[in-house]
């Protein structure tokens, strides 16, 4: 293990040594265009999945001329094999509300709603205790930003950001067309400024350690950490936290059984990457979307995680968009006829097709990812499917 | 129906009669009556002079929001792959046999309804699962034997 390029780091969950408010009181005094360029230095990008620069998006929220602007906290983390923005509510409540707070600071806002997945609904008592706690300390730093929580009522679909602001105005959380983005219409038609839990914490520790230093994590073209949630077969599951950029195999090698057959990379949405390729394949930007990673070993069926992959899709699609309505209950019935050996193993290449045309013409990331996984597993573990 | 009455207007009056605060109102209800009614559907969309079909086509898009009158306590299983691996189906079929009925179905006077939910995040301590609001993890039909059994005898 001596090229091991896996390290683990403590940025984002460390302890407070420095008061995450006291963070925002400093970045309070400084210029709002050096905080944004500081944020884009870092190379930060969204950590919910989609993997939008950051500082960037919040460039673009500043520069929008609006008598109201909102900034949302994304809480409603519904990947599966995701957990760690429920840690960040947990243990660090702090990071993320500051991280809010700086945001909103930046550009421009003066109302943010942390939108609560339902099954979180436990977490509202400790929550709402932090953010009376921050109002204090808005009050004292003279900072005009109040926060909210808005619960959410049970849809993997609203993480989609617009989906979310759909399902805030009453409506169903079905996702809106882009343009506009929700940084030029969003909630209530005004600009918002939607970020994850993890990316808001990471602002706020850009901002504490420097983006240079943020920057000097990961490798040459992968930057900074990220927290991954790790589960399946492995002795060490729980939420870690890594510098970006590590092989599979490193991966596999650290957190795995010993008998780890498959990595699942990014959640449902992501990449099945089977043990012939661990080599090759690295972990980082790109293929992390929300940080779920689950791994499997030689005792699990790869039928049975496709089948449950695709069980989850077809419930969880909006409905809305033909391809991704359909699309989802024909995979899931086209792989369970080639199983039965109703439709020949053929058939797979044609449900492969389906998948892409998907992807071409979904209207948002769920029915857009659902080939990822889909065509991995099919065309790594073909024989599984058949068999 | 009075009684459904007062309590959307209470609840319209807490949180507002726009459009934006229709989740919430219909959160507000679903915590007293554990469901959503039609009666209780229509009286919303008058409240809030919305069209009706407009709010039962956003109660029902949402895996919370039940517009079916089902058990007073919600056992939703975690059904996600990792969860899955670990033993869900083991569980389900004890919970079966201790409530005498299949996954979906509601136990007769509407004590228990037995479910199955896709991720509820507690994947590193996983088979999970939730009944109404408190979480469950590192199940086994053993210990899943003891809290069902503990609410079969105590909570009513």
């Amino acid at each position: 293990m001596s090229n091991n390029n896996l390290r683990k780091v403590d940025v984002i969950f460390s302890p407070y040594s420095v008061e995450p408010y006291d963070i925002l009181k400093k970045v309070k005094q400084r210029k709002k265009e050096d905080v944004i360029q500081e944020l884009i230095d870092s190379g930060l990008r969204g950590r919910g999945g989609a993997g939008f620069p950051t500082g960037l998006k919040w460039k673009f929220a500043a520069q929008q001329k609006s008598d109201q602007k909102y900034v949302i906290c994304n809480a409603d983390e519904g990947e599966p094999g995701t957990f760690k923005d429920r840690k960040l509510l947990v243990e660090v409540p702090r990071k993320v509300i500051s991280g809010m707070a700086i945001c909103a600071w930046a550009v421009g806002a003066t109302k943010g709603f942390i939108y609560l997945r339902r099954e979180y609904r436990y977490l509202i008592p400790e929550l709402e205790k932090e953010i009376k706690l921050y109002d204090k300390y808005a009050k004292d730093i003279e900072l005009d930003f109040t926060i909210e929580i808005f619960l959410g009522a049970g849809a993997y679909v609203c993480g989609e950001e617009t989906a979310l602001i759909e399902s805030m105005e009453g409506k169903r959380g079905e996702p809106r067309n882009k343009p506009p983005y929700p940084i030029q219409e969003g909630y209530l038609g005004k600009p918002t400024t939607v970020n994850n839990v993890e990316t808001l914490a990471s602002a706020t520790m850009v901002c504490r350690i420097g983006a240079d230093e943020y920057k000097s994590l990961g490798t040459d073209d992968q930057h900074g950490s990220k927290l991954f949630s790790i589960s399946g077969d492995s002795p060490k599951e729980g939420v870690h936290e890594l510098e970006l950029g590590m092989s599979v195999e490193d991966f596999a090698n650290e957190f795995g059984d010993g008998d780890t057959k498959a990595v699942q990379v990014g959640g449902v949405a992501g990449f099945c990457i089977p043990r012939k390729q661990f080599k090759s394949s690295i972990i980082g930007e790109g293929n992390t979307t929300g940080g779920s990673t689950m791994i499997f070993n030689s005792t699990r069926s790869m039928y049975n995680v496709l089948h449950n992959y695709l069980d989850f899709y077809a419930e969880e699609s909006c409905g809305q968009c033909t391809p991704c309505r359909i699309g989802t209950q024909q995979l899931l019935k086209g792989i369970e006829a080639v199983k039965a050996g109703t439709k020949p193993p053929e058939y797979l290449d044609q449900l492969s097709k389906l998948a892409e045309t998907m992807r071409l013409t979904s209207k948002c990331g769920l029915g857009q990812s659902v080939t990822n996984s889909f065509s991995s597993i099919v065309k790594n573990f073909r024989e599984e499917m058949i068999f | 129906m009075a009684e459904v009455k007062e309590l959307i207007k209470n609840l319209a009056d807490k949180y507002g009669r726009e459009r934006k605060n229709l989740l919430p109102i219909l959160q507000g209800i679903h915590l007293e009556h554990n469901y959503l009614s039609k009666e209780a559907m229509l009286e919303v969309a008058k409240e809030l002079d919305l069209a009706s079909a407009e709010v039962y086509g956003t109660a029902s898009f949402f895996s919370f929001l039940d517009t079916e009158s089902d058990g007073k306590y919600k056992i939703r299983v975690c059904k996600s792959i990792t969860c899955d691996m670990k033993g869900k189906s083991e569980l389900i079929k004890t919970m079966e046999d201790m409530l005498k009925i299949k996954v979906g179905e509601t136990t007769e006077g509407k004590r228990f309804s037995l479910l199955e939910t896709n991720c509820i995040g507690l994947c590193d301590k996983g088979p999970a699962m939730l009944i109404n609001e408190e979480y469950f993890t590192e199940l086994t039909p053993t210990k899943v034997r003891k809290i069902l059994g503990e609410y079969i005898r105590n909570k009513f």
